[in-house]
């Protein structure tokens, strides 16, 4: 099923892009075409065949989960403009309303 | 091309027998990458490069010549695609999303080469986030092949792989989701290794399909692509997809001849529709390995045909996902909107390219609701028939199989427009990620000049059978592999 123009807008939405009404013309189009090579699977009896997750010819390992940390360079508190408590400490939002006890 | 890198092997042997010294290789190298103009204005081959950190590279690395076990890599300049983590360089993935973001941590395989006495000479360009296979898709503007530079270098790692086929280094890294490491190498005139998916760690590669994911190496002869391989190959506590196997020395398949092998020729992989003299190409190649003792045997791989539709599934859903942390807050670009959503949306359509964009629409549409199954599972469905297809001919008895890397030369800049007819470029390479085997490309011929590649394929974790037929390949069609 192709398709629709509202359907461009709404997967745009879910994958978080802004977009135009011109560009989501255009990218209906596109994919609609890339979709309409995708139909030849539909025509593969697949009937219990299991779905692959994955390629891993010996499965991935099942370990603990612990270890080593991840070797950082940089300590975290150097990850934002601010580190406090324990806590990073990220840029307001223009549109974030400013409460009382900040 | 003149004026080339020495090879791997030849670089250590002239550093640890004091015939030059780690700084002279890369001034040398250095001087090579000024010689064929690599820069933005030319042939646009690196993402970034810091020409005094290699100095000083340069010279730590002397301190390791007095090691007991000097590394593999002693006094080797090397790139890295742009989508590697480095501490010391920046790691963008050739997006304006991650424009100028350094990483904090270095890849495995940075820190593998680094140990191995390498020194990274630069970052290379590529297409964004690995999405192509021109290196057109790039925020850098695109990079030119240097054997044509009216023509693409192919892609995703074409920086990779023009650093290579300039001559500036013997070996490089890129990544082979789809055969971006195996295709360029085709257009390019060189080897391309993908090894078995989970072979390499990927601590640090920035993910764009994770289950079909692979560091590859990129490398001048099948010498320099075998010791760059075995370098960067083995298990690592920091990426649980990777195997705890023993690496193999790879370079040791020098020694092995052909004899015995059974060389399988999928006819799936040879179409009617085959440029005949690609096919032609093929043939001589073939019938070299039947001279060294090779049996030559007709084998079917019958789930090929879907292999397209099924990888440009999974590989844009896994995208979708993958890329969702790319969103302003956490990393790179933030560009102001309304709200919360307002600048997620802004920040991701300013910071993503056109490809990159419809491919994150197609993978979220594939992965929606009512389309899952007919899309996502289905794809997830027949990746187990192609991967069963693989098991099957190498459980028959076929040690390895030979195919076209690319169904065309390296075609010309802004020459292919439609994004299916661009994704048809990866006919003969997105199998072997589907399945998870190692593949290879090595050069066999020249059509009107440009560079034809060869693919071979083995069973999963047996790169030693895919190397020994490599080496020997290479050995008997020495000049013919250039005409």
């Amino acid at each position: 099923m192709p398709i629709a123009i509202d359907d461009v807008r709404h997967i745009a939405a879910l994958a978080r892009l802004a977009i135009s009404d011109e560009r989501a013309a255009a990218t209906m189009g596109e994919l609609n075409t890339i979709l309409s090579h995708m139909d030849a699977l539909s025509a593969v009896d697949t009937a219990g065949v299991e779905a692959a997750i994955g390629v891993g010819a010996r499965g991935t390992p099942v370990r603990a989960d612990s270890g080593p940390p991840i070797p950082l360079a940089i300590g975290f508190d150097a990850f934002a403009p601010s580190y406090r408590d324990g806590f990073l400490l990220v840029p307001r939002l223009a549109s974030h309303e400013s409460t009382e006890s900040e | 091309m003149s004026g080339a890198s020495p090879s791997v092997a030849r670089l250590r042997d002239d550093v640890m027998g004091g015939r030059c010294t780690p700084s002279d290789s890369v001034h040398a190298a250095i001087a090579r990458a000024n010689a064929v103009g690599a820069g933005r204005a030319g042939l646009n081959i690196f993402a970034s490069f810091d020409h005094d950190a290699a100095r000083e590279q340069g010279k730590a690395v002397r301190e390791q010549l007095n090691e007991a076990e000097p590394g593999l890599m002693v006094g080797v300049p090397v790139v890295l695609k742009d989508n590697i983590a480095t501490l010391s360089l920046p790691t963008t993935c050739a997006s304006r999303i991650l424009a100028g973001y350094v990483s904090p941590y270095e890849a495995t395989v940075t820190r593998k080469l680094r140990e191995a006495g390498a020194i990274i000479l630069g970052k290379t360009n590529m297409d964004e986030f690995a999405m192509g296979s021109s290196t057109e898709h790039s925020a850098y503007g695109p990079t030119l092949n240097p054997l044509a530079p009216d023509r693409v270098p192919g892609g995703s790692s074409g920086g990779s792989a023009a650093a290579v086929a300039a001559g500036i280094v013997p070996v490089a890294l890129g990544s082979d989701t789809g055969g971006s490491v195996r295709q360029p190498a085709s257009f390019c005139g060189i080897v391309g290794v993908k090894p078995t998916f989970g072979r390499v760690s990927r601590f640090g590669l920035v993910a764009y399909a994770s289950s079909l994911d692979q560091v590859g190496v990129l490398g001048a002869t099948v010498d320099d692509a075998a010791r760059g391989l075995e370098c960067v190959s083995g298990h690592d506590w920091l990426d649980s997809t990777s195997t705890e196997l023993a690496v193999p020395e790879f370079h040791c398949a020098a020694q092995a001849s052909m004899a015995g092998l059974v060389v399988g020729r999928p006819k799936e992989y040879f179409p009617t529709s085959l440029d005949p003299r690609i096919r032609a190409h093929c043939d001589r190649a073939l019938d070299r390995m039947r001279a060294l003792g090779a049996e030559i045997r007709d084998v079917s791989l019958p789930h090929t045909e879907l292999a397209v539709p099924a990888y440009y599934i999974i590989a844009p859903a896994e995208a979708s996902s993958n890329l969702a942390r790319f969103d302003g807050v956490r990393y790179g670009l933030r560009v102001a909107g309304h709200g919360l959503q307002g600048m997620y949306e802004n920040t991701r359509s300013a910071g993503f390219g056109p490809e990159v964009t419809r491919r994150i629409l197609l993978g979220t549409y594939v992965l929606s609701a009512g389309y899952y199954d007919a899309y996502y599972r289905k794809a997830q469905q027949v990746r187990t028939l192609i991967a069963g297809d693989f098991s099957k001919v190498f459980a028959s008895g076929v040690h390895v199989l030979f195919t076209p890397t690319a169904p065309s030369t390296a075609f010309r800049l802004g020459e292919i427009s439609d994004p299916y007819e661009m994704y048809m470029s990866d006919i003969f390479t997105v199998t072997a990620n589907l399945a998870g085997v190692p593949a290879m490309s090595i050069p066999i011929g020249r059509i009107d000049g440009l560079p034809v590649g060869g693919q071979l394929m083995a069973g999963h974790f047996d790169e030693m059978t895919m190397f020994r037929s490599a080496y020997a390949l290479e050995a008997a069609l020495g000049a013919e592999a250039l005409a």
